[in-house]
Order: structure tokens, then C-alpha cells, then sequence
């Protein structure tokens, strides 16, 4: 059987992972290298690390971040931030990413999808959507760390993604993120009901009920950074929960 | 003291910093090459490969590649392909009709079919046959969209469940080839390249 992942998520910037709410108030949280290290020996079944750096100084910076963590571990490294072209993926692949996520510029140029795919292969390509609430049971994509809202669906994006090449899909409520109050279960039921490749819920996760909950709706990869980084659970203790809630983990 | 050298060909697409990495921290160097020569007699080999089957094999063909490929194998030089690298090995995929492998297992690949999302993206329970020397059961993981449904003949081989049984990966003299990605699988991937690696020192056993 396949099992579900948790996937702790590095926010780094400037060469330093930091964690904020809903984007904003970030902290300053550690080494990305020592804590990548430290989580695949926590359990972690993977690792995310998304760049939020705003100038070219830290893009640079983050290609020597990705060589240090790669050095470190031992598990598949999943990169995001920034990413606007081929050769900005193949640099980060080259350095040790293993897939790479795209957001915003997949948004603004959706071409950029198939060409990723195209070159490195759908199960490289993560789409990931940022989605805020619109109405009831209607989530809309933002962009630009949820500065702009863009009008389309999160559901029909994901879909147009998944027909374009994208081989997952990194799902992060905007309203939940850093809140953990619990992934918005009714955003990954909306998109795991348009799109068969696998989705990773992101924003919100407290506990494992959360996470049981979010792999009921459709997830298969569990992203979750406050909970990891400030030492509330390790990987590892989660997944023993989740086994005993019936969900399938590596022990 | 030096480790061992592992020429990792270069298949274009192929993410290999995460197999070089892997590799040293074996104590082995790995170092990416296309040269037909090294290729064909390197005395330990990995074969990477990510995206299309038939992109991956119009690569090595147009690199020269294809026949010091068979070359090697037919001669049981120790090699271990993963994931797409595995796939390039059997006779034909769905993936991309009408394109050859290079032929060292009969079979061909298929997409996966049921109700599960594809690619398969994680971390899947592998069961080794008894034969198996390098291959061991246990967690590995896998991001891939097409399988081999059933072992060749005269084959160890392991095998796993998505959406009914297929092959993880196949195991036959020095050539152990791995649908699971082994150098991002943790501490038990690392034990078959370790194996893989020090096996490859030794006396070919007789088939």
C-alpha cells in the first residue's frame, strides 16, 4: 500500500527558515540543513522548502540552501518560490530539489506548466495553488503571498493544471495558514473531486485528527511548518496517531 | 582512503544531485559522464532517468549511448538504473509507442489503472523475494506513472501494491534496477546501494 506523507515545509529567506501567520509577522526559526537533518530523523517522509526571499541576493543564497539540505538528507526535496522559467527550475533541480513548485507564474503564463513537465517530467511539477475563501463553498486562487486576488476558481485551476502536465498539486488555504486551526477540508474535497493526481494539503495542521481529517477529503501528502518547528510534534509521533486512526503511514 | 568511482550517465533531464549526493555519503564518488566508452565498462554504473520513457531513450540514442548500454549489460557490468533508468531497461511502454528499450528484461510498461491517484507519489510497501541478494523489503519511495505488472522470467524481484501488484524493481547478476527512487529513500535505499556498490566488487556468480 502506498502510505500518506507528512511533510514538514522550511519557509526560507535569506538562507534562514522563519514562519509567520498568513504570510506576514515572520520569525526566525532555525537552519535549514540542521533542521532538515533533524526532521528525516524525526520520521519525516518528505521535505518542503519554499522560498520566500524577495531579492535576487536571496535566489542566489537559496541554490547554495538547496545544495546544504540535499547534503543533509536523505528524502525527496520538494522546492517552491519564485520559479518564473526552465532554466529557474533546472537551477534548483541541479542543485538538489527533486520537484519543483510553481505558483504565481504558473497563473500569470500556464504554458510555463507544460513546459516544465515537458522537460523534466509531470511527477517534477507541482502546482501549487494558494486559495482563499470567496464565498460558502467557492475558493478563489491568490497570488503574490495573498496580496492579489485573482477571480479564478481553485478547483477549475487545479484541474486546468492537471491537463497541462502538472503531476501534483501543493494545496494551501490562505484563511488557515499559520492559524492551526486545521486544514480547510471543503478547499481539498473541492479540488481532489476535479483532479487524480495527488494533492498535499498545506495551512492550518495542529494535530493528527487534522491530518486524519484532510486525508478523509482527498489529501495524500500532509504539509504542516509551526507544528514542526516549534517542537509541538515530530513526524514520527504523528503518524503513530494516524496509524492508530487507520490511516497508512511508513512507521 | 578513496571510495569506489560510479559514472552516473547523463540522461539530460535526470535530477542526479540527489544520486551523487547519496553516492558519497557510501564514501563513493559519483561522476556524470555521456562517453559511450566509460558508459560501456565503467566498472560501476547508474543508470538515472526521470520524464518520458521515449524522451529518455532519444537521448541515449542520439548521445551514442544505446549500444555500449546493451553492450555493458549483456557483459553483467554492475549497474543499477532507477525509476525511469528501470524503465528504459524493458522492451517497450505505452508511454511512448513505438519507441525500443534497451531490452536487458522482456515486458512492457502500462499506465496504472483504478481508482488512485496518479503518479504514484510516495512511500509504498515493497516485498523481496527470497532470491533476492541486494533488494530488501520495506518502505521506498516511488513518483511514477507507468509499471511493469509482473516480473520477467528468472528474475528476483520485488514487488508492490498500487492499484494491484507491480514490480519495484527486478535484480539479475551485477544489474539491480529499482522503480523506487533508493537515494531518497532514507536509510533502507541506502542499504541496497551499499550493497549494490560492494557487490559489485566481487566475483560474478554463475547463472
Amino acid at each position: 500500500m502506498l502510505t500518506v506523507r507528512v511533510i514538514p515545509c522550511l519557509d526560507v529567506r535569506d538562507g534562514q527558515v522563519v514562519k509567520g501567520v498568513q504570510f506576514q509577522n515572520l520569525r526566525a526559526a532555525g537552519d535549514p540543513a540542521e533542521l532538515a537533518a533533524e526532521y528525516e530523523r524525526q520520521g519525516a517522509d518528505e521535505l518542503a522548502l519554499l522560498d520566500i526571499s524577495a531579492t535576487p541576493q536571496g535566489k542566489r543564497t537559496c541554490v547554495e540552501t538547496i545544495r546544504r539540505v540535499r547534503a543533509a538528507l536523505m528524502l525527496p526535496l520538494l522546492v517552491g518560490g519564485g520559479v518564473r522559467s526552465v532554466d529557474d527550475a533546472a537551477a534548483l533541480l541541479e542543485a538538489g530539489a527533486d520537484k519543483v513548485s510553481i505558483n504565481t507564474a504558473a497563473v500569470e503564463r500556464p504554458e510555463l506548466i507544460d513546459e516544465l513537465a515537458d522537460r523534466f517530467g509531470r511527477q517534477c511539477m507541482v502546482l501549487a495553488i494558494d486559495a482563499a475563501m470567496a464565498t460558502d463553498d467557492r475558493f478563489e486562487v491568490v497570488t503574490r503571498s495573498g496580496k492579489c486576488r485573482t477571480g479564478i476558481d481553485a478547483a477549475v485551476w487545479a484541474g486546468q493544471a492537471a491537463q497541462r502536465g502538472a503531476g501534483e498539486i501543493l494545496l494551501t488555504s490562505w484563511d488557515r495558514d499559520g492559524t492551526l486551526e486545521g486544514y480547510h477540508l471543503g478547499l481539498i474535497t473541492q479540488v481532489a473531486g476535479e483532479v487524480d493526481v495527488p494533492i498535499i494539503a498545506s495551512g492550518g495542521a495542529r494535530s493528527a485528527e487534522h491530518m486524519a481529517e484532510a486525508v478523509a477529503a482527498g489529501a495524500t501528502g500532509l504539509l504542516a511548518a509551526s507544528i514542526f518547528h516549534y517542537r509541538q510534534w515530530t513526524a514520527s509521533q504523528l503518524k503513530d496517531q494516524l496509524a492508530t486512526m487507520g490511516v497508512e503511514v511508513r512507521p | 582512503m578513496t571510495g569506489p568511482d560510479v559514472i552516473v550517465v547523463r540522461t539530460g533531464t535526470a535530477n542526479v544531485a540527489s544520486i551523487l549526493a547519496a553516492l558519497g555519503r557510501l564514501g563513493a564518488t559519483g561522476r556524470i559522464s555521456s562517453d559511450p566508452r566509460e558508459v560501456q565498462r565503467a566498472d560501476r554504473l547508474v543508470l538515472p532517468g526521470v520524464g518520458t520513457f521515449g524522451a529518455a531513450m532519444a537521448r541515449l540514442d542520439s548521445d551514442g549511448l544505446v549500444g555500449p548500454l546493451r553492450k555493458r549489460l549483456d557483459d553483467d557490468r554492475p549497474t543499477l538504473a532507477v525509476c525511469v533508468g528501470m524503465q528504459l531497461l524493458l522492451e517497450t511502454s505505452e508511454e511512448s509507442p513505438g519507441a525500443e528499450g534497451l531490452r536487458a528484461f522482456a515486458g512492457t510498461l502500462e499506465p496504472f489503472s483504478g481508482d488512485i491517484r496518479v503518479p504514484q507519489m510516495g512511500w509504498n510497501n515493497v516485498t523481496a523475494s527470497a532470491d533476492c541478494r541486494i533488494l530488501a523489503s520495506g518502505y521506498l519511495y516511488f513518483a511514477n506513472s507507468y509499471r511493469l505488472a509482473a516480473p520477467p522470467d528468472g528474475c528476483a524481484a520485488a514487488t508492490a501494491d498500487y492499484g494491484g501488484r507491480f514490480v519495484a524493481a527486478l535484480e539479475r547478476g551485477h544489474l539491480v534496477a529499482c522503480q523506487f527512487h533508493p537515494e531518497l529513500s532514507g536509510v533502507l535505499g541506502l542499504d541496497i546501494m551499499r550493497r549494490w556498490l560492494n557487490g559489485a566488487g566481487q566475483e560474478r556468480p554463475s547463472c
